[in-house]
């Protein structure tokens, strides 16, 4: 607030230059956004192939309940949420612990390397690790290498091994840049607290427990949000792994990686379009991404009292 | 030292270095692909090959590299400009020139931070459509230059700048929008080194938007390329290593040049 601004004219004059510095970003925001927003959602409601389209009021509801693909596409997005961001977060928090530890050597080069897969684009981690699960592959020759299998698995043909390689794949990439996260909020917290912990005989894994969660809880319901919204958006990967994206692949076997982006994808630009139904189904995007953000801050509050 | 405490700090580091060697050995193995055939890389040989020259020279007959490679840096420059002047100023707006009516455009700015980019896909292509945009770099980066997440960036890290430098340039009799170019930015240039980074990478490494935009050859983006050499049914690994390679470089340039303000830019907007 500027104190300069103390009359009724400079006060005005004071107003309009603020709406100055914000207006060209407002006009992209609402023609770019807000008005894409908006249509969406009055398309939901229509049907039709390409641009001719005709009203059908909850038509597309009905048909998005009889749709086998989308709750695939459904239970897959969930299975994907579900599992992996509560294994990447676990490890995230384990390292960043691990390297919040003063006495341990090289942290900087042990946080580096860690970090190092962000750097990547999906895309050309998505091609490498493809070529890197691939039958006779590296992963594979590895496992049997050091007696963990004895056939190779068979990671593009099995919808379980097809899964299992995608949540492998996003917790490489994701794990480092949630653990800079928690590393930065690690050091804030007052370093006496540990040491009183520490001396009334608190165990390492106590004080980790106790003392450095709860202090993290806005980190980590940060962290649980944007990583809920990555997941439900789900497509680069998918889309390049297992070859979804490109023109008549499946999604794996199956359609065992088909995520809802993708299948959204797939209904506007690979089969006959239907835009409408597709909007319909990008709202059920926006919806879950609603209400998962809302339960998440709703148990972090909960959990203050 | 008691044995107990040995054991636990070699178990930390056997868990830290199995960790690191995860996270950097697809790095390595990239190196290995583009300099090893196919019929290797899928037997998982790990270890350099001498078929880094047939890779190369297949890659750069298969595409138009320099094209390509001009294409993914254009458009990332120019958006990172774009992005960073329109929502700079925006940031700086909200966070300076409060009032309540700002306040609660910004709080709906911040709740568009959750909608996914798939809810705008469909509508966006069409309004590119009628505009004559498919298929031109404009329509690739318009749609994210009023970025929700730099202006919020922004505005946080506004809250760091120092009322006494704007009072006095009022006093000097300097317009708001000198005011701004010429203190505001030279002062916080280490949060927009920051904000650049995040967003050339963002937009440099851009996938879904640009495959659904981009059509013809001569105006793909290099990730665009490697995503279609490796969707093949029998993908010519080595070959399309060669462009991963490629397309991670400059990443890899600028995260190891400007480390801090890339870990910086990262974590500001939760300080």
């Amino acid at each position: 607030m500027s104190s300069l601004a103390s009359g009724p004219a400079q006060r005005r004059r004071f107003d309009i230059n603020g709406w100055l510095f914000v207006a060209p970003a407002l006009t992209l925001i609402a023609i770019f956004m807000i008005f894409p927003i908006l249509q969406s959602f009055w398309m939901s409601f229509q049907q039709g192939r390409g641009m001719n389209m005709t009203f059908a009021g909850y038509g597309n509801l009905v048909k998005l309940w009889n749709d086998p693909l989308f709750i695939q596409a459904l239970s897959n997005t969930f299975i994907f949420f579900l599992i992996q961001v509560p294994i990447m977060l676990t490890l995230a928090l384990v390292m960043a612990a691990v390297l919040n530890n003063p006495a341990i050597r090289f942290r900087g080069l042990f946080r580096t390397a860690i970090f190092l897969p962000c750097v990547t684009s999906l895309v050309a981690y998505s091609v490498l690790f493809k070529s890197m699960f691939v039958t006779d592959g590296i992963v594979n020759s590895t496992l049997e290498t050091i007696g963990l299998i004895s056939d190779p698995i068979p990671w593009m043909t099995d919808p379980f091994w097809c899964r299992t390689m995608i949540i492998i794949a996003i917790t490489w990439r994701w794990t480092g840049y949630n653990m800079i996260f928690y590393l930065a909020a690690m050091q804030n917290i007052d370093k006496s607290v540990y040491e009183a912990a520490r001396i009334d005989g608190v165990p390492s894994i106590g004080r980790f427990a106790f003392l450095t969660v709860p202090m993290l809880k806005p980190v980590i319901l940060f962290t649980t949000v944007t990583s809920t919204i990555g997941t439900l958006q789900l497509f680069d990967e998918v889309a390049n792994i297992t070859g979804g994206g490109s023109a008549g692949g499946a999604a794996g076997p199956s359609n065992s990686a088909l995520t809802l982006s993708l299948y959204i994808y797939n209904l506007t630009f690979k089969f006959m379009p239907s835009f409408g139904y597709a909007a319909l189904v990008s709202y059920v995007i926006v919806f879950l991404v609603a209400i998962l953000a809302f339960i998440q801050f709703y148990l972090a509050r909960e959990s203050d009292r | 030292m008691n044995p107990m405490r040995t054991l636990r700090s070699a178990g930390t580091y056997a868990f830290l270095g199995v960790m690191a060697f995860l996270s950097v050995f697809p790095f390595l193995w990239m190196a290995f692909g583009a300099t090893n055939p196919t019929t290797d890389i899928v037997k998982g040989k790990v270890g350099f090959g001498d078929a880094l020259s047939a890779n190369a020279a297949a890659f750069f007959t298969q595409v138009n590299v320099p094209v390509v490679f001009w294409n993914s840096l254009k458009i990332a420059i120019l958006q990172t400009l774009i992005t960073l002047l329109v929502s700079s100023m925006a940031g700086y707006g909200f966070e300076i020139f409060r009032s309540r009516n700002k306040e609660r455009i910004y709080n709906a700015i911040l709740l568009t931070l959750m909608v996914p980019f798939a809810a705008l896909m469909i509508p966006l292509f069409m309004m590119m459509g009628k505009a004559g945009l498919i298929n031109t770099h404009v329509a690739v980066l318009l749609p994210f230059v009023g970025s929700a997440f730099i202006i919020f960036y922004f505005r946080q890290n506004t809250k760091s700048f120092p009322h006494e430098l704007r009072d006095a340039a009022r006093v000097d009799g300097l317009k708001e929008w000198q005011i701004f170019f010429l203190i505001y930015i030279p002062v916080m240039r280490s949060t927009y080194a920051a904000a650049f980074i995040i967003i050339f990478m963002t937009a440099w490494n851009n996938y879904l938007w640009p495959l659904i935009v981009l059509q013809s050859n001569e105006m793909k983006t290099i990730t665009l390329v490697i995503s279609s050499l490796g969707s093949a049914y029998y993908p010519d690994y080595g070959v399309v290593m060669v462009g991963t390679v490629i397309a991670t470089v400059p990443t890899l340039f600028v995260f190891f040049a400007m480390q801090r303000q890339f870990v910086e830019g990262m974590i500001g907007s939760v300080k």
